[in-house]
């Protein structure tokens, strides 16, 4: 049960603006019918560059429609470059607050806004990847997964959770959630490092990996990561033989009959060990 | 606290019965002596203890010996698998169903990652389980094998004690969590496989904190509570004796009341279900409709969010219930209807309705008629419902 402030609720209860403005100078969808929300911003302009007219449609729960509510409201009459300075939090405030978990709802109000803007002016906006949707929420505030957060601080080398923050907004609201975040950047980069020092003190730094450490290598992610994913759904994998950079396995169990063992055998079995092995490896299958 | 409501969130929990009220007060108010004591005012307390031990068992065809109580259901599921294990030790696999319970998935979840391989097995588009898959999956390194007797979102009835063979066959240990079964289907554990069992006392118009363990005579249990001698050693802690005479006197109105359950209430799910489907375009019902307990529906509506229609029903005064990933607070829609392949589209609009001995046909043919103009006004403020209709 949320507690939700009786401006949320009023908003809910009688959303104003809602529909879609024929002819819009400026319109954008954001959010996926997958996650569970979306929202649909269509505005138009008047002579003066102030928007004149702006409505809306939401697929979400109560705040997502108080959230798309309010924020026509406010925008109406609004000079362009005023409302796209409108942050997330001007909502909330403008509602009386948001619960936590909920927050992201104003983020989406947001997003959809400087979307529309960025149509109207012809700019691309800044499309969302498939990890906003993958694994677990992290921060509750701002809706980031631990697979975006992960994502983001291989890709940009972010090591503290203000870089964190600064790239996705996790944790810059409750701080609720910056354990999980230190927690996920210590097993990223102590990992890296640990690999690291393993190498110097083997007078290696840099060096390739011997084809006995691949061996290794290999047999400790399929029995960490691979084989506990294939157990789940009844089935099984062995690791039979390295042969340069193809790694010769047998499917075992449900796995052995499953049609979509193919499947499995790319997107799992390949996939894990080239991220976390070394990226040239291949797979094949024997009986 | 608001009180009237048209309460149709019986899964989640129901109301303590008037007549289990009046069974339990006396041993909250002048009989608080600790069944353990040597005097006789503790002592008294012990032989109601066993009274509801018999009116529990009798529900379940089991022996008076075979029924141990605990706190919840989900500390009996948990005591269940631990001992299983334990009692195992070269057998390493746990086989449970995707659409079990938090209780024993999660459980399941904890376990992999102490090094047990835990295998889900699949359900089909109606939530139904295959046999032949259960036969498959269940070796003979299976220690312990859990699958629910009927499921909390949909109603579905799954087939445990064919379930319960196959996995005596192969010499595992079975229990079912039959949470959401008891008092809503007939149970007849003499002559079934069903090694051991949970049951929840706030199911089935007990109080919440009560449940039972059901170990069948000849199966061996390690307690997964240590502690006092209490319950023959198999669960320590002082007994919670007003709540357990209540399960008692639980136990009794639910035979009581079976047949009702199978026939009255069932036709008010029945009328309510048809009224909805009947009259709301691009819905569907969740689940396998011929094999489902009496008391509960789950509805698909395409296009809206869950959430939304809850927080109108509850300005109506209705209380019910949704599988939408909004009302947790998480990304994913209900794990049930996930495992089940019912599209995202509509499994974040589903709505769980789940009946009780205590509703009428009148609330019944109120909530068809607020719920209709409720699904309309979402509709159209959804995004998605202009392009698709």
């Amino acid at each position: 049960m949320w507690n939700y402030t009786d401006e949320v609720m009023e908003h809910f209860l009688n959303p104003k603006n809602v529909g879609e403005v024929k002819n819009p100078d400026g319109e954008a969808t954001v959010g996926n019918i997958s996650c569970g929300d979306a929202l649909k911003l269509t505005f138009k302009l008047d002579n003066d560059g102030k928007i004149a007219d702006v409505k809306f449609k939401t697929f979400g729960c109560g705040s997502a429609i108080a959230s798309s509510s309010v924020l026509t409201e406010m925008i109406k009459g609004m000079k362009i470059e005023d409302a796209a300075k409108l942050t997330n939090q001007d909502i909330v405030d403008k509602l009386g607050g948001l619960p936590e978990a909920k927050i992201h709802c104003s983020v989406m109000g947001m997003e959809a806004l400087q979307a529309a803007i960025a149509n109207f002016r012809g700019e691309e906006y800044e499309e969302h990847d498939e990890t906003d949707h993958m694994g677990r929420i992290v921060c509750h505030c701002f809706g980031v997964t631990d697979a975006k957060i992960r994502k983001l601080a291989k890709e940009n080398g972010l090591k503290t959770i203000e870089d964190i923050t600064h790239y996705c907004k996790a944790g810059g609201a409750c701080g609720r959630c910056h354990d999980e975040i230190k927690e996920i950047l210590d097993g990223i980069w102590q990992a890296e490092s640990a690999d690291k020092s393993n190498n110097e003190a083997g007078n290696k730094a840099e060096a390739p990996m011997t084809f006995a450490q691949k061996v290794v290598k290999v047999q400790t992610v399929i029995d960490s990561d691979i084989r506990p994913m294939l157990e789940k759904d009844g089935g099984s994998i062995e690791f039979v033989d390295l042969k340069d950079n193809k790694v010769v396995v047998r499917l075992k169990g449900r796995c052995a009959m499953c049609p979509s063992s193919g499947v499995t055998l790319r997107n799992t079995v390949e996939s894990k060990l080239k991220e976390f092995v070394a990226p040239e490896l291949t797979v094949e299958e024997i009986k | 606290m608001e009180k009237k409501v048209i309460y149709v969130d019986n899964n989640a929990t129901t109301a303590v019965d008037p007549e289990v009220f009046k069974a339990m007060k006396p041993f909250l108010t002048d009989f608080y002596g600790n069944p353990s004591s040597i005097h006789r005012f503790g002592g008294q307390v012990a032989e109601h203890i066993e009274n509801a031990r018999k009116q529990v068992a009798s529900l379940l065809g089991s022996d008076t010996e075979e029924i141990t109580f605990t706190s919840c259901g989900t500390e009996s599921d948990s005591a269940a698998i631990y001992s299983a294990l334990n009692n195992c030790p070269t057998r390493k696999k746990v086989v449970v169903s995707k659409v079990e319970h938090p209780a024993v998935l999660n459980l399941g979840n904890h376990l992999r990652q102490m090094g047990y391989i835990v295998t889900e097995i699949p359900v089909d588009k109606k939530g139904r389980i295959d046999l032949e898959v259960v036969n498959e999956i269940i070796d003979t390194d299976t220690a312990v094998v859990s699958i629910m007797w009927a499921n909390n979102e949909t109603g579905n009835i799954y087939p445990v004690e064919k379930i319960a063979e196959i996995a005596s066959k192969k010499g595992a240990i079975f229990h079912t969590d039959a949470v959401q079964a008891a008092g809503k289907i007939p149970i007849n554990l003499k002559k079934t496989k069903i090694d051991m069992l949970s049951i929840s006392g706030h199911k089935l118009h007990a109080p919440k904190g009560i449940g039972i363990l059901y170990i069948k005579r000849g199966v061996r249990f390690k307690p997964f509570m240590i502690g006092g001698h209490q319950e023959s050693g198999r669960r320590a802690g002082t007994e919670n004796v007003a709540s357990i005479v209540a399960l008692g006197k639980a136990c009794e109105l639910a035979d009581k009341y079976m047949d009702y359950e199978n026939k009255e209430v069932k036709e008010l799910r029945d009328h309510l279900e048809q009224g909805i489907i009947s009259q709301i375009p691009k819905c569907r019902v969740n689940g396998d409709i011929e094999n489902r307990v009496p008391n509960t529906t789950n509805i698909a509506f395409d296009y809206i969010e869950g959430e939304s229609i809850l927080l109108l029903l509850d300005r109506a005064g209705i209380a019910g219930s949704s599988g939408s990933a909004c009302t947790t607070g998480s990304l994913e829609p209900s794990h049930v209807l996930r495992a089940m392949g019912v599209p995202y589209t509509s499994a974040h609009g589903s709505l769980r309705l789940s009946l009780s001995r205590f509703n009428t046909k009148d609330e019944m043919d109120y909530i068809i008629k607020t719920l209709i103009p409720i699904i309309k006004r979402l509709r159209e403020i959804s995004p998605y419902w202009e392009e698709n209709k």
